[in-house]
């Protein structure tokens, strides 16, 4: 059985799980097996809805101490349940919460792992799963030698398969540890779809000369429904705030389409955004790299190109 | 207090990313060799600070590596750190790692043990949540800010869409990121006094793999940029619109 770790945020199920729930349920199809969520405390959402992306079966540790994420007492417990269960995969999503727990997991259950994974495994002979390595510049084909597997995959790598089952919820009874980490504080910034889900991203860079150019930049941002994102000089420079900055050393992403303006497109940057379906390049500078790494460019002035670019959004929209 | 600072040795941000013997090993052909960023700027910098606030503070260094990892840990030395150990194992398997450095950990009964938030080369991001499986004990991941009080730690962490503060006693593993530390440049008399601090080098113990790379590939380069008009977004939006079908 394939097992999906369904990871919720303030009792609501993230969206990376419904595309782990998709990539699971056809792993399951190619194995010949079914897939199963497992879901660690108490939700508001409908379980039986996760049907539609593939669970036939939904487990439930319904104990409301659980919907404080805890990384010692979460592994404990859906190792408990993956054994319980008689799990021979398990699926996570590579976000905050998978990437804290998948690999503890993994020990646990004596399982090999394959973090960031961004195809379906190859099970013709063998268990080989493919992951991104050298931050998006390669990849990696893994042979897991060990009978169980865990396998967390990269957010916007498969997407969400959508079908119309519904599914079971079950009860499982497993003891909960008590957790002895104390959550004094949660901030978060309203409205704004955070980086790694958004399926738009305008993203600026030292091009745009100062923060209070940013203006054109939120603009266009608002005309698509965008999340905002920046080159780390920006970051560093307090001209954005730091969890907006995108590359190797920031964070990596994947929408369907990532808009550069005045970014040059060094190397690092790349390393976060080459994932990336579509990239549009706003630059003035014909020679900058990021041409290289386009699919729709732009030499021009941001700050003519930018407030033209929304005009045109806007005017479709409105089918003017 | 006792901290343990897990370092890793990566390419440089810039080496170029080709592979040899029939795509199934890194082409190391000219590539200059780094601390991983997250190890170096966050992890080992906030250690450093740490000591700077109270001196009685013990830092030691672990990687898990061949000998060619010995000048990445001589220039860690050099940022601070008071002794660091090698121990002799080159693997790419992250467990392989994990396991190695919770032996030394188990030995050592370190307070805190930092990682970085992953590694740039292999991007597996695994080694601190195993360590917290090994060690049962806690584990916080993606570490912006860590005040320490006596014997327990504030930390913030990055959550989706926000942050996150929670608390927690010691002993306990922390992944760092951005904002952890800023990045410092090793002085003279940093690099002086690496040369002469202890590097101890450990056999390996842990041989069996739990997983193999069988390939590397390289991503299909672009077609081709399309360039459109700057006078003329209209038809931008159209080739978004129907082209490429993302709005
Ligand atoms: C170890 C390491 C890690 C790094 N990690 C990252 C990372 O994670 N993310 C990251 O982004 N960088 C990272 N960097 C930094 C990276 O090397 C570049 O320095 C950085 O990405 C450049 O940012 P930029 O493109 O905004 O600025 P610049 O390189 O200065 O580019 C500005 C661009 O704007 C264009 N421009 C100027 N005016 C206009 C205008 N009016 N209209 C249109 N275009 C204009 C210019 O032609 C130029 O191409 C890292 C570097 C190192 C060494």
């Amino acid at each position: 059985m394939v097992l999906i770790y369904i990871d919720q945020d303030n009792q609501e199920i993230k969206k990376a799980s419904l595309e782990a729930i998709s990539y699971g349920s056809a792993l399951a199809k190619q194995l010949g097996t079914s897939a199963e969520g497992l879901v660690l405390g108490t939700v508001h959402d409908d379980l039986t809805t996760l049907g539609k992306y593939g669970a036939s079966k939904v487990h439930q540790i319904n104990n409301a101490s659980l919907n404080h994420f805890d990384a010692r007492t979460n592994s404990n417990v859906i190792a408990e349940a993956a054994k319980k269960l008689g799990a021979t995969v398990l699926i996570f999503a590579h976000n905050i919460n998978g990437k804290a727990v998948a690999p503890a997991v993994s020990v646990k259950l004596n399982a090999g792992i394959v973090t960031g994974a961004c195809q379906l495994p190859n099970t013709d002979t063998g268990f080989v799963v493919t992951k991104t390595v050298f931050s998006g510049k390669a990849f990696a084909s893994i042979q897991i030698e060990t009978p169980i597997k865990v396998i967390s995959i990269n957010q916007n790598s498969f997407g969400e398969v959508v079908g119309d089952g519904v599914a079971v919820i079950e009860n499982l009874a497993i003891d909960v540890p008590t957790s002895t980490l104390k959550i004094t504080s949660v901030n978060k910034i309203e409205g704004e779809i955070p980086l790694t889900e958004a399926s738009l991203v305008v993203s600026g860079g030292r091009g745009l000369k100062g923060p209070e150019n940013w203006g054109i930049l939120l603009d266009l941002a608002k005309a698509l429904g965008a999340s905002t994102a920046c080159s780390r000089p920006v970051s560093d420079s307090d001209w954005r705030p730091h969890h907006e900055h995108v590359g190797q050393t920031g964070i990596q992403i994947a929408p369907n389409l990532y808009i550069a303006i005045g970014i040059s497109g060094a190397i690092q940057h790349l390393a976060g955004v080459n994932r990336s379906k579509t990239i549009v390049v706003i630059n003035k500078d014909p020679e900058a790299p990021f041409f290289k790494a386009a699919d729709y460019g732009v030499i021009g002035d941001a700050f003519d190109v930018v407030p033209a670019l929304t005009a045109s959004i806007l005017k479709a929209k409105h089918g003017a | 207090m006792k901290i343990l600072v897990c370092i890793s040795k990566t390419p440089d941000t810039t080496a170029k990313i080709a592979f040899v013997e029939g795509n199934t090993k890194f082409d190391e052909t000219g590539v200059q060799w780094i601390i991983n960023p997250y190890d170096e700027w966050y992890s080992l910098v906030k250690a450093i600070e740490l000591k700077e606030k109270d001196p009685s503070v013990i830092i030691h260094l672990v990687t898990v590596g061949g000998a060619d990892t010995e000048p990445i840990i001589r220039k860690a030395l050099a940022l601070g750190g008071d002794e660091a150990i090698r121990i002799n194992n080159v693997t790419n398997d992250s467990l392989t790692v994990a396991q190695e450095i919770s032996s030394i950990a188990k030995e050592g009964a370190y307070d805190l043990i930092f990682t970085g938030k992953e590694t740039i080369d292999y991007n597996s991001a695994s080694i601190g949540s195993m360590l917290c499986a090994l060690l049962d004990i806690n584990f916080i991941s993606a570490a912006t800010k860590l005040d320490l009080n006596g014997n327990t730690i504030s930390v913030t962490r990055e959550i989706e869409g926000g942050e996150e503060i929670s608390e927690t006693n010691l002993p306990a593993i922390v992944s760092c990121q951005k904002g952890m530390a800023e990045q410092r440049i090793p002085n003279m008399r940093g690099i002086m006094a690496a040369r002469t601090k202890p590097l101890k080098v450990l056999e390996a113990t842990v041989t069996q793999a739990t997983t193999n790379i069988k390939q590397f590939s390289l991503p299909p380069t672009k077609s081709g940029v399309k360039l459109v008009d700057p006078a003329n977004m209209d038809e931008l939006v159209r080739l978004l619109k129907e082209e490429a079908k993302v709005i």
